[in-house]
């Protein structure tokens, strides 16, 4: 019977090292996720050094208003002569603050919700949907603006309005995770070893499901930054923080006169929302590499 | 006679990165009119591809027949092109695929599927194409030719729809059919029907068949010529009698020495000791319908028997008599509606989720599917750790017991580090069975087990499972479709239909002198049973 026995796998299972580098591997293959990756540095690393390229304050007067470009100041001042260089480098801690932390509440939420829902199933999974179905009928950009509205704009309010219009979509795609992975074979196991569901989910399901969770994930912070923008354009930001859509909203009576004041903070917020889109494919591309393969 | 098709030195090309450089290579065969032509070979051996390089069917650029030729009426097939091969395909090639439900589209009726191949290649009338499919529908015996035309996919039941599949691809009267695997998705009842259906027709148009197919059963029941392929080569061809009775490859005599056998093997006497006893068990399942009234299917009526210590206990069934119900209840997967499990004395039936707890550890199940059984994301050490961690064991203790199983089930005990992908099919089942054991289970539900794996894997698995209960004085339930895997494990059989059990007792009474009509019918559908699996053990010592 010798030529019918399988061989065992040869060698040394592969360590840590070795599935990161592989991981690496496969997101380099997308050559425009790496493009997006380096324009995600860049805006991580000016967010990063903002306070110590401009330690004043991007709403203090820098000079005369409505300067040209390329002049004194790099981007030009706006009609109040405030520096748009320098609140674009304030703006970039903003938008990446606002849409990490708003993302990570949402996905931490959406994920407890879909979990229960599609683990459970039965009443509780029509309670949990319907739920959901609610705030999903709602268009979630009115909705944001709604409740910062109701709550008075500051980053707690707007990181709250972007979680809860952003968590639906979540639940619904880890519910779907769950309902597929509920009735495979290592769960049934594991409920005959007796194990507590809490671990079932957590331990054995979920990290099953974190490929698509961090691909939506790191989409939804480019929404996140997007819905932001859009909220502090129609003035509904924080007033005491510089933002991207403040700066677009501050120079949008001038545009014909002064075009470099909503120009290059909505090329700021263009290239980081597609830097991330760009990312987040790329992911999708290492995490999933079957997906990939199909595409041909 | 010359041949109708005529395969020579094909290889078949895999894209980069794949386990080997050819699917197929330097396969040289060929099938004449009249002829069923088996080819026969383990997951993996190219004959699927093979059948598909002759149709075609390639899913080329990255998969395709890069050298060789394929004659077909002294024209190369390989060298046509697409429009050619198109016409050829449906009028002088036809091809049944595995699984009908996927084969045929579910939103056409069967009936305009079949006239579909009518309009492309021929230029006949409405009334007519109509009166040629209701004809060919009564060739292949289905029941009221006009109502299954009229009828979608979904409506038919699996046999109906090989049939119908068979219909569509037999109504030009195509010279060679091809059959991947036809009856391989089918219930061993439908697929006797079936192998006798294709032999008919066959024999009738004269067409030359080429037979896809893993199980030997089946070859032996319509082959006239066997191919035997493994890992993409041609390893032995000739006629059917010499192949299956007088195999000179050692590996084709291997696979051959792997088939189970039909004879009960002897069986030495279990304890007595009773471990498990079930009484009046009953399972329904409801579909609430949300208009009208709700569908009700009672998986279990009344399921009773006892089994016990060391003793292996098999229900066999086909799909949808309520064997896997009744194991799932017997784990407690699955609520019972009413009836007794009763584990020494204790009746774990009606317990509640955390009653159960302390018993979940003494039955066990082993699964399937070997691919879906295993977390991919944990270590295997970790999969079989967890139970014994989970009933409150040290993390230490349990891993040193996750290697001490590894190297029960014949694995190394360095597998514990490595992840569930990195094995194959026979040796995640193994990895599946120490999970079980890891419980320390007295009951060791196995369901459908070695249904997943090749023949010679199976074996090997069978092997193992009742080496392991002779050991540890297990008592085991053992779930299967295949009637020639329970000659092999079972002591006492129970034959389950609509889920009933409608016979039950030793093995050897049952399988020699069965009473029950059903199960008269289930032993006369087994492929290949006029076939007396040849002895070559003594052989193989000098191969």
């Amino acid at each position: 019977m010798s030529e019918l026995s399988e061989p065992l796998p040869q060698g040394t299972a592969p360590g840590f090292l070795e599935r990161t580098t592989n991981f690496w591997r496969l997101f380099t293959r997308n050559r425009s996720a790496v493009v997006g990756l380096c324009i995600l540095l860049g805006v991580l690393i000016l967010a990063a050094i903002a306070p110590f390229l401009y330690p004043d304050s991007p709403f203090k007067l820098a000079g005369r208003p409505m300067s040209e470009p390329f002049g004194d100041w790099i981007f030009g001042t706006d009609t109040l002569g405030r520096d748009i260089m320098a609140g674009i480098a304030h703006g970039a801690r903003t938008s990446l603050l606002i849409g990490l932390i708003a993302t990570v509440v949402a996905v931490v939420f959406g994920t407890i919700v879909g979990a229960l829902a599609g683990y459970y199933g039965g009443w509780i999974d029509d309670l949990l949907m319907r739920v959901t179905e609610v705030f999903q009928t709602i268009p979630s950009f009115v909705f944001a603006i709604l409740l910062v509205a109701i709550m008075s704009p500051s980053i707690q309010s707007i990181i709250i309005a972007i979680a809860v219009v952003s968590w639906p979509a979540l639940a619904r795609l880890v519910r779907g995770e769950f309902l597929s992975m509920r009735n495979r074979e290592f769960v049934q196991a594991n409920i005959l070893m007796g194990m507590p569901d809490w671990k079932i989910i957590v331990v054995q399901i979920l990290p099953n499901c974190l490929s698509p969770i961090i691909v939506a994930g790191s989409l939804l912070v480019a929404t996140a930054i997007l819905i932001e923008s859009g909220l502090s354009f129609l003035g509904l930001g924080d007033p005491n923080v510089m933002s991207w859509g403040f700066q677009v909203g501050a120079g949008r009576s001038v545009l014909r006169r002064a075009w470099w004041i909503c120009t290059f903070p909505g090329v700021a917020i263009l290239l980081t929302v597609l830097a991330i889109n760009l990312v987040g494919e790329g992911l999708n591309d290492a995490l999933n590499p079957r997906l990939r393969e199909r595409k041909g | 006679m010359s041949a109708l098709v005529d395969i020579r030195n094909l290889y078949v090309s895999l894209p980069d990165g794949a386990d080997r450089a050819h699917a197929v290579e330097d396969l040289s065969m060929s099938v004449n009119p009249g002829e069923i032509v088996c080819v026969v070979g383990e997951s993996g051996s190219g004959k699927s591809l093979t059948a598909r390089a002759l149709m075609g069917l390639l899913p080329e650029p990255r998969v395709r027949a890069s050298a060789g030729e394929i004659h077909f009426e002294g024209r190369d097939l390989l060298a046509l092109d697409r429009e050619e091969r198109r016409l050829l395909r449906g009028e002088q090639l036809a091809m049944i695929f595995q699984e009908p439900m996927t084969a045929l589209n579910p939103l056409q009726t069967v009936g305009k599927q079949i006239e579909e191949v009518l309009l492309v290649h021929t230029r006949m009338s409405r009334r007519e194409r109509r009166e040629r499919v209701r004809k060919l529908l009564e060739e292949v015996h289905l029941p009221d030719p006009p109502r299954i035309a009229a009828s979608f996919p979904h409506e038919l039941s699996g046999g109906q729809r090989q049939r119908a599949m068979i219909a569509m691809a037999l109504i030009l009267d195509p010279k060679v059919l091809v059959a991947d695997e036809p009856t391989t998705a089918l219930d061993v009842t439908t697929q006797a029907q079936i192998l006798k259906l294709i032999r008919e027709l066959q024999e009738r148009h004269n067409t030359g068949v080429l037979f896809i197919t893993h199980d030997f059963g089946v070859v032996a029941d319509i082959a006239h010529k066997i191919v035997v392929m493994q890992h993409g080569r041609m390893v032995e061809a000739g006629p059917a009698d010499q192949i299956l009775n007088r195999p000179r490859e050692p590996y084709t005599r291997a696979l051959i020495g792997a088939i189970p056998d039909l004879h009960p093997r002897s069986t030495g006497r279990p304890e007595t000791r009773e471990v498990l006893k079930v009484a009046e068990l009953e399972k329904t399942y409801t579909r609430k319908n949300f208009l009208g009234p709700a569908n009700t299917v009672h998986a279990a009526k009344q399921v009773a028997f006892s089994l016990n210590r060391g003793e292996t206990l098999g229900i066999v069934g086909e799909s949808g008599s309520g064997k896997s119900t009744v194991a799932r209840c017997l784990v407690r997967l699955m609520q019972p509606d009413s009836g007794a499990i009763e584990l020494d004395g204790i009746d774990i039936a009606g317990l509640s989720r955390t009653a159960l707890r302390p018993h979940r550890r003494r039955v066990q199940m082993v699964f399937q599917d070997p691919y879906a059984s295993l977390n991919p994301r944990r270590r295997v050490g970790d999969i079989i750790a967890e139970g014994p961690i989970t009933q409150g064991a040290r993390r230490v203790e349990a891993d040193a017991r996750a290697r001490e199983l590894l190297g029960l089930v014949g694995l190394d005990p360095s597998a514990a580090e490595r992840f569930p992908h990195e094995f194959s099919g026979g040796q995640r089942q193994r990895i599946g069975i120490a999970r079980a054991l890891a419980m320390d289970p007295e009951v060791l539900v196995a369901d459908e087990p070695v249904s997943a794996l090749d023949v010679s894997v199976q074996a090997q698995v069978l092997m193992l499972l009742s080496d392991i209960r002779d050991r540890l004085g297990l008592s085991i339930v053992f779930i299967t479709h295949d009637l020639r895997v329970a000659a092999q494990v079972c002591d006492t059989v129970a034959v389950m239909s609509k889920g009933e059990v409608v016979e039950m007792g030793p093995v050897a009474e049952i399988f020699t002198a069965p009473k029950h009509s059903y199960t008269k019918e289930l032993f006369s559908s087994i492929p290949g049973r006029d076939w007396q699996v040849p002895d070559l053990t003594a052989a193989q010592g000098a191969a």
